[in-house]
């Protein structure tokens, strides 16, 4: 694939010379597909494809040059194009093949709806994300850490908890989203309740595995220099539990945003994700449930992104933070 | 934690330092709780049953015994859900609506036919990521960043939207568990077939070995142990996308339709039972992908 017609001469200038007129050819495949009829003008395909075929050659360019002098920019810049040509297509093929937009709006129905419906969008981002999700995943993370901090002082807890806990995060705690309902109301405390729930096991296996990370000598060393169990626990066997504590917080961060919008399904006050969701799936308006999905997306992919900078910060000298 | 690990003496210290008497007194522990939480939330309605019914002297055994067995429990007791459970699996025909045989086998099949195809395409995915730069660098981060999408929260969406094209039934339901499962493949196989040391790698290039012969006789079975430790993440999360696959659209069977009718009508015995069958569910799939993963590492000459 490397050797694809002169990859290895070409320019960076070029490459994005290319990209452009490349983005170039698509817009204007979209307008001419948007002002005529489905069907009418087939001779538009091959400039879509001719389009395509470019950027793709331009990418593999800058991939190339993106490895032998590395540049943060571009190492950004290739997965961003990825998205943009993934909207392009999407928009080219949904307009172009006349797909009703019923089965699937195209990306501009989509961000026209973002943009007319933005305090609707930021009432249910209020009471699904910043209510239920924040506060499930801070009480089921912390008490989760907080248990195996005690499970980690008592073998025997430790290994009758960590099976039970391996078992438990592999079932479908989803499923108790209707009990908790039942149980805490219809308002977000129950949907917090749910992603307690699914976030406290992974943190707990995950926390436990962690405390056991630090190496024979390094403890030995420790003891050596007559270290209380809590000064242990806070100069060696927690800094070197944290890779796998910003795991689970990863896992986590997914875990908790699915857990509260499935729990809204089952009842809610009249507002937050799941429940637009499901109301607009039943009207049949699915560029709202698409605006909704959007924020879920941008949601999730900022809170996981917060979370690696975090890692980022405070793990900078395990192997896996190393430049390459 | 003493320094040097006493030796366990005798059957019961054996025992103790495994994990079987750990894990089964955390288990009781569990049991225990659970009567207490019983006792604890359904004792306000039968004081209220009491109340209501004019009986004023009744012993404690008769209450503690009352809140065991109540028609609609806030939290039902744990031999009422294993009472429920016994009667929908072995004493109603499988082909009943009320069979949870009948509703473990509609999650199941769409949740395998997800598992497999999820399979399958996460394996594509990384083997044309670890062949291409390109790819690499422009896949792979959208590969992580589909994962921030709650997809469950689409898939109302997907399945209305099928049905609207006259596709219904298993396949859109496996699609949610396809899209579930296909990630943990895709990364686990990612870094399994990027696991052959540089050495290996090069030996294999003073072979004068192709691409391909390096992929099968190198890359492909240094993946193995990821991709079973992947598959394992990934069926479990395939039940899961089944479920919630069935909820959310007023689907007729299933185990997401079971716990979504208990929870219409208010019958929390049903839901418990629903929930444990899905349990059952999960640690069987998990297991079997165990036993696959042992079996086809003896193959492969590993001594475990």
């Amino acid at each position: 694939m490397s050797d694809l017609v002169a990859v290895r001469r070409a320019s960076l200038p070029l490459a994005f010379l290319v990209q452009l007129a490349a983005i170039a050819f698509a817009l204007l495949a979209i307008v001419l597909f948007r002002a005529t009829e489905v069907g009418s003008v087939p001779w538009v395909w091959p400039l879509l494809f001719f389009g395509w075929m470019g950027a793709w050659w331009s990418v593999t360019v800058i991939t190339a040059r993106e490895c032998e002098a590395p540049s943060r920019w571009l190492s950004l810049l290739v997965p961003v194009l990825f998205g943009v040509w993934l909207l392009l297509l999407w928009e080219a093929l949904v307009t172009g093949l006349g797909v009703p937009p019923v089965l699937l709006p195209p990306p501009s129905a989509i961000g026209h709806r973002i943009v007319t419906s933005l305090p609707l969008l930021a009432a249910d981002f209020r009471q699904t994300f910043l209510k239920s999700v924040l506060a499930g995943y801070g009480l089921g993370c912390s008490i989760g850490f907080l248990v195996a901090l005690v499970a980690d002082r008592n073998p025997f807890l430790r290994r009758g908890l960590m099976p039970v806990g391996n078992f438990v995060s592999a079932l479908p705690i989803v499923g108790i989203a209707p009990i908790m309902v039942m149980w805490f109301g219809f308002d977000w405390q129950s949907k917090a309740a749910v992603v307690v729930i699914s976030t406290f096991f992974p943190m707990l296996v995950n926390t436990i595995a962690g405390l056991a990370a630090a190496g024979r000598m390094e403890r030995d060393l420790m003891r050596t220099y007559a270290a209380s169990h809590g000064q242990e626990l806070v100069k060696l066997r927690l800094p070197a539990a944290m890779p796998f504590i910003f795991n689970a917080l990863k896992i986590n961060s997914t875990l908790a945003l699915i857990g509260a919008i499935v729990a809204e399904f089952f009842g809610t006050p009249i507002v937050g994700m799941g429940f637009r969701i499901s109301t607009e799936v039943g009207r049949m308006s699915i560029d709202m449930v698409w605006a909704e999905i959007a924020v879920a997306a941008v949601a999730g992919s900022l809170f996981y992104g917060l979370i690696s900078a975090l890692e980022r910060l405070v793990t900078f000298w395990h192997p896996s933070q190393r430049r390459r | 934690m003493s320094a040097v690990a006493a030796k366990p003496v005798g059957l019961w210290g054996r025992l103790c330092a495994g994990s079987t008497v750990p894990v089964l007194t955390i288990v009781a522990a569990i049991l225990i709780a659970w009567y207490v939480g019983v006792l604890a939330l359904n004792a306000p309605f039968q004081r209220m049953l009491y109340a209501n019914a004019g009986v004023a002297d009744y012993s404690v055994s008769d209450f503690v015994a009352a809140t065991m067995e109540q028609d609609r429990p806030v939290l039902p007791s744990p031999q009422q859900v294993a009472r429920e459970f016994w009667k929908s699996v072995f004493t109603v025909p499988i082909t009943s609506k009320k069979s949870l045989v009948y509703h473990g086998w509609v999650t199941l099949s769409s949740t395998l036919l997800g598992f497999v195809i999820g399979s399958l395409l996460g394996i594509g995915l990384a083997v044309l990521i670890v062949h291409s730069r390109t790819l690499d660098k422009s896949l792979m981060p959208w590969v992580i960043a589909s994962q921030t999408i709650p997809i469950l929260a689409i898939a109302p969406m997907i399945i209305v939207v099928f049905n609207a094209i006259n596709i219904t039934g298993i396949i859109p339901k496996a699609l949610i568990s396809t899209y579930l499962s296909f990630f943990p493949v895709t990364v686990g196989v990612v870094s399994g077939l990027r696991s052959p040391e540089r050495l290996h790698l090069d030996l294999m290039r003073t072979y004068s070995a192709t691409t391909s012969q390096a992929f099968w006789k190198l890359r492909w079975p240094s993946s193995v142990p990821f991709l079973f430790a992947s598959m394992k993440v990934g069926i479990a999360s395939s039940l899961v996308g089944a479920i919630v696959g069935e909820m959310p659209t007023g689907a007729v069977a299933g185990i997401g339709a079971r716990l979504l009718s208990g929870s219409y009508y208010g019958q929390t015995v049903q839901i418990w039972a629903a929930l444990l069958t899905a349990a059952l569910m999960a640690a069987v799939l998990v297991t079997l992908v165990d036993v696959v993963d042992r079996a086809v590492r003896r193959r492969m000459g590993v001594r475990s």
